[in-house]
Parts: structure tokens; C-alpha cells; sequence
């Protein structure tokens, strides 16, 4: 269904004719088809309740669709919480290091991907805090650090910046869109803000309201590195101005 | 120099009002004052508390009681002289109390053991959890008093009776709050470890049982004060074997010794709130470091 730029080549997650359909009747999603490869960051945008949520939990394993294939690598796969989902009773090191240590890599390797990835997302000094004296900024960065610490070729996000105030969500979506850049995952991205989605994507599906759809597809032009001014572009505006016409056509 | 002082400048954001070091040191001593109100805040209840009742003792002794029923309750003065002061009594009443004490941790660690096995294998399966669940709650409402002689019928009235009371009486908090903690681990950090094939050892080591950690140690404080009553009011009743506070509180009673009679109350709960200070102390030295907990002796 999607055509991926030549030079990135195979996808990494691609979906299928994907339904939902809940036991208790509820249809979550309906036949929803796309891919995604290294070096793509797509944003699903849509209203609250039309299943986006749904289509990462299904991505990653945690359900099982009840209609078509997903396809991906589930051996190493980076998923961002709507909650940072940080263990109270461990530091931010040992939070960081957590995946790492799940995967049975060596302590002292794990120490070392877990200093890296604290560095990348800026949170050097706060390795001895507990999550409880951390803002919600921080432990969303914590969050982030632990996901990298696996350099995972797919990176779904579950509107992790939801619950950040406006300035911290924008540095986040700064910083992630960097770490994209750096990193070059393929980044699958959920939020119902379409700000944040022009601003860090490769392309963005609008989804309609339940049994979510995908309804229309926007790529999104702008060269990365993409600063902070670019949401004050015309070129920016008139992009957000066509996906929320989409979206509010769309319920 | 100079430059030094510009540096100092820059950085501090008062040195508009350089000379105006009085409200500066008014605010620090209004500090101390308040920390010294707050202190007195805290003890000041409680010690007119304590000497309202102590009062009230002396007006029942000496005015509500005819001289020849003052046996009934004698004054704090004569309990203190008597119970604590004449070591004869004294060290009776701490070496029964040192008895109870060791029946106490032994049933209480004993329930322990079967609390975290018996919740483990309830968190583990729901099946299980349904199948031993209400016996438990049955055990827990047996009162104390009517299954006494049952024990004692079949084990005796030993050490070991008295210790099984303990474990009758302590172990249902211990159970229901270790269970209750091993589900209190947030959905989204299991489909954390269910995305990184986590396996059910490693769930319930490094999730299961970290996260239920405050409610263990809330179940651990009311177990223990209940272990130490299982221990009083088993002696008291089987009375045989190796003489624990509860033999003497009835001895006492008996023999109308007022005065250690009250001391041995005074020690028996004097003990119930040691361990429960102690069991805070040691839940503030595991978990507070991550967890904010509440209540008092923390």
C-alpha cells in the first residue's frame, strides 16, 4: 500500500488488513494496512478511543489482532508507554538498565548502554535519583533512555507526551526527533496532537473515530534537522490546517 | 579580587539590598521558632494527654475508692515502687517477657514463611487463589478463644501450642497484604516485561515482589503486634511450660498484686509498641528510600 523510498529498501513493521474486534463486541480497528521502514518516522493521528493505541499494543504482541498479519522483528522492539512506567524501587540508572538486564546482557556492558543512553537524552546527574523525586519531563527522558539502551530497529510510541505541559512536550518532541535522526530506527508514533506529528514525521495516517481507519495520508517535506521556528512556518501551518481537516472530516 | 566579587554579583540575584541582612537572619530565626512550635506541636498533646490521665489515676485511687478497695488500683507511684523498683519483681516480669517475646518472633517468623509461600502461589494462579482464600478468612474469624482448647487437645500446652496460636493469630494480615502487594504492580510495567520475554521467576522477582514491598511491611506491623498478643493470651490460657507475661498476669491477678499486675500490663504493651516501632524502623531502612511512607514511627 505505501511506497517507501527506494534507497531505505525492505519494511521493518508492516501491517495487514488489520481488524479488532474485542470480546466485548467493541470494534477497535478495521482494516488497516501500512508499512514502515528504517529511517520513517509515521505518526498516527486521531481521536481519543479510535484504537491507535490498539494498533501498537498489536504491533508489539501484546494482543493478538483478530483479522490480518503484522510483520516485525519482535526480538528487540522499542515501545515508549503513555506512563513512563518507571520501577519506583529502582534509580534512574537501574531503571535504564532494565531492559538490558531482561535481555541477559553482562552487567558491565549494560552499565555502559545505560551511561550512553542517559547522555543522549540529557539526564547525566540523575543517575542516583529515584523516579519519585524526578518531573514528568524527566522521567519521560528516563523512560526514552531505557528504550535506547537496546537500539531497537523499531520504535513504537504510545502519545508518550501526553501528559507533559506544552514547553516540555515541545523540547521532547525536539529531542526525539534527533534521536530519530541519529539513530535512524523506524519510529511509529501515536498522539492526537497534530502539531507534534507535522513536526517529528516522515508521513502522517490520519485515523477515523471507531472502528478506526486509516483515512488519508500526508507526507511531510521538511528536511531534518527541524528546528523549534519551523512550527512557525507557513509551509507548517498549511500542512497541520489539511490533516486537521482530515481528521474533523473523518468523525 | 575584582573579578572574584563581579562572579558573585553576577550569580547572586540579591545584592540590590546588600546592607538589609536583617530580614535575612528574621526570616532564619522565625525558622527556628516555627521548627520549635512544631516540636511542640508534637509532644505537647500528648504529654497533657499522658498527665491528664495520670491525674485521672490518682483521682480513682484516692477519691472514687474507699481506702479498703484502693487494692483495685493502686496509685502510679506504688506501681512504679513496687513493679519496677524491686528488682525481685522487676526481673520477673522481664524474663516473662522475654519468654513471650520469643514465642512471639518464632510464630511470627513461622508466619512469615507461610504467608509468602500461600500469597506467591495465590498471585501465581487465580485457581488458587480461589480454592485457599476462604479458609482463610475463616481462620481469620475462628475468635482465638474458641479454638484454645482445641489446641491445647491436640498439641498440648507447651511452648509449641502457644507458639501455633501466635501463627492462628498473625497470619491473615501477612497473607492478604502480600497478596494484595504482588497485584499491585501497574498493567503497563507487566506489558513491559511480557514485551521483553520476561519469564514468571523474573516478573515476580524484579516486579512482583519490589512492588509489593510497602504493603508486606504493612501486613509485617500489624502481625507483629498481633503475634505478640498470640503470645500473652496463649500463656495465659495454657499456663504451663516456661513462664511467659501471660502466666504472670494471671498470677498476679490472683494473688490481688496490684501493683505488678499493672507493671506487667504497662511491660506487655510497652512490648507491642517496640515492635511495632521496630518493624517501621525496618521499613523505613528498605523502602524509604523510593516509597513515601506514612503513619507514625517512620
Amino acid at each position: 500500500m505505501t511506497s517507501a523510498p527506494a534507497a531505505i529498501g525492505t519494511e521493518t513493521l508492516s501491517f495487514d488488513r488489520i481488524g479488532m474486534v474485542f470480546p466485548d463486541g467493541t470494534e477497535a480497528v478495521r482494516e488497516v494496512s501500512f508499512g514502515l521502514s528504517r529511517g520513517e518516522f509515521v505518526t498516527v493521528v486521531g481521536p481519543s478511543g479510535c484504537g491507535k493505541s490498539t494498533l501498537l499494543k498489536i504491533a508489539s504482541g501484546l494482543l493478538e489482532p483478530t483479522s490480518g498479519r503484522v510483520t516485525v522483528d519482535r526480538d528487540r522492539l522499542g515501545y515508549v508507554f503513555q506512563d513512563a512506567t518507571l520501577l519506583p524501587w529502582r534509580t534512574v540508572q537501574g531503571n535504564v538498565e532494565l531492559l538490558a538486564e531482561l535481555h541477559g546482557i553482562p552487567k558491565a556492558e549494560r552499565a555502559r548502554l545505560a551511561s550512553d543512553a542517559i547522555d543522549l537524552v540529557g539526564l547525566n546527574g540523575f543517575e542516583g535519583h529515584y523516579p519519585k523525586s524526578l518531573s514528568g519531563g524527566m522521567k519521560m527522558r528516563a523512560s526514552l533512555a531505557r528504550t535506547l539502551t537496546l537500539s531497537p530497529p523499531v520504535f513504537l510510541f504510545d502519545e508518550p507526551f501526553g501528559a507533559v505541559d506544552e514547553i516540555t512536550r515541545e523540547h521532547l518532541n525536539e529531542e526525539t526527533q534527533q534521536l530519530f535522526q541519529r539513530e535512524g530506527f523506524a519510529g511509529l508514533f501515536i498522539t492526537h496532537s497534530i502539531s507534534e506529528a507535522v513536526f517529528m514525521s516522515t508521513r502522517v495516517l490520519v485515523m477515523s473515530a471507531r472502528p478506526g481507519r486509516i483515512v488519508a495520508e500526508f507526507e511531510v517535506p521538511f528536511e531534518y534537522p527541524r528546528s523549534p521556528d519551523l512550527r512557525f512556518d507557513p509551509e507548517f501551518a498549511r500542512l497541520s490546517g489539511e490533516v486537521s481537516h482530515a481528521l474533523r472530516g473523518s468523525h | 579580587m575584582s573579578t572574584v566579587d563581579h562572579r558573585v554579583v553576577e550569580t547572586d540575584t540579591a545584592p540590590a539590598t546588600p546592607p538589609e541582612d536583617r530580614p535575612g537572619s528574621g526570616r532564619r530565626s522565625a525558622r527556628r521558632t516555627s521548627r520549635t512550635q512544631s516540636l511542640l506541636a508534637t509532644v505537647l498533646p500528648p504529654a497533657f494527654m499522658g498527665v491528664v490521665f495520670v491525674g485521672f489515676w490518682f483521682f480513682v485511687t484516692y477519691v472514687l475508692l474507699d481506702p479498703g478497695r484502693r487494692f483495685l488500683l493502686r496509685p502510679p507511684h506504688e506501681v512504679i515502687r513496687v513493679g519496677f523498683f524491686e528488682w525481685d519483681n522487676f526481673s520477673e516480669i522481664l524474663s516473662g517477657l522475654w519468654s513471650s517475646t520469643r514465642v512471639a518472633l518464632i510464630g511470627l517468623t513461622i508466619s512469615i514463611l507461610i504467608g509468602f509461600v500461600l500469597a506467591t502461589i495465590m498471585s501465581q494462579a487465580k485457581v488458587a487463589e480461589r480454592a485457599i482464600f476462604p479458609f482463610m478468612v475463616t481462620l481469620q474469624a475462628i475468635p482465638i478463644l474458641a479454638i484454645v482448647p482445641l489446641i491445647s487437645f491436640w498439641w498440648g500446652t507447651g511452648e509449641r501450642s502457644r507458639i501455633i496460636v501466635c501463627i492462628i493469630i498473625s497470619l491473615f494480615p501477612i497473607i492478604v497484604n502480600t497478596l494484595f502487594g504482588l497485584q499491585s504492580a501497574e498493567r503497563g510495567m507487566h506489558d513491559l516485561f511480557t514485551l521483553h520475554h520476561a519469564n514468571r521467576l523474573t516478573r515476580l522477582r524484579k516486579l512482583m515482589f519490589p512492588a509489593a514491598m510497602p504493603a508486606i511491611f504493612a501486613g509485617l506491623r500489624i502481625s507483629a503486634g498481633l503475634s505478640v498478643i498470640g503470645a500473652i493470651v496463649g500463656d495465659f490460657f495454657f499456663g504451663k511450660g516456661d513462664v511467659g507475661i501471660g502466666q504472670l498476669l494471671r498470677k498476679y491477678a490472683n494473688q490481688l498484686q496490684g501493683e505488678e499486675l499493672l507493671a506487667a500490663v504497662i511491660m506487655s504493651s510497652a512490648l507491642g509498641v517496640t515492635v511495632f516501632l521496630v518493624f517501621g524502623w525496618i521499613q523505613n531502612v528498605a523502602i524509604g528510600k523510593w516509597h513515601d511512607t506514612g503513619g507514625p514511627g517512620t
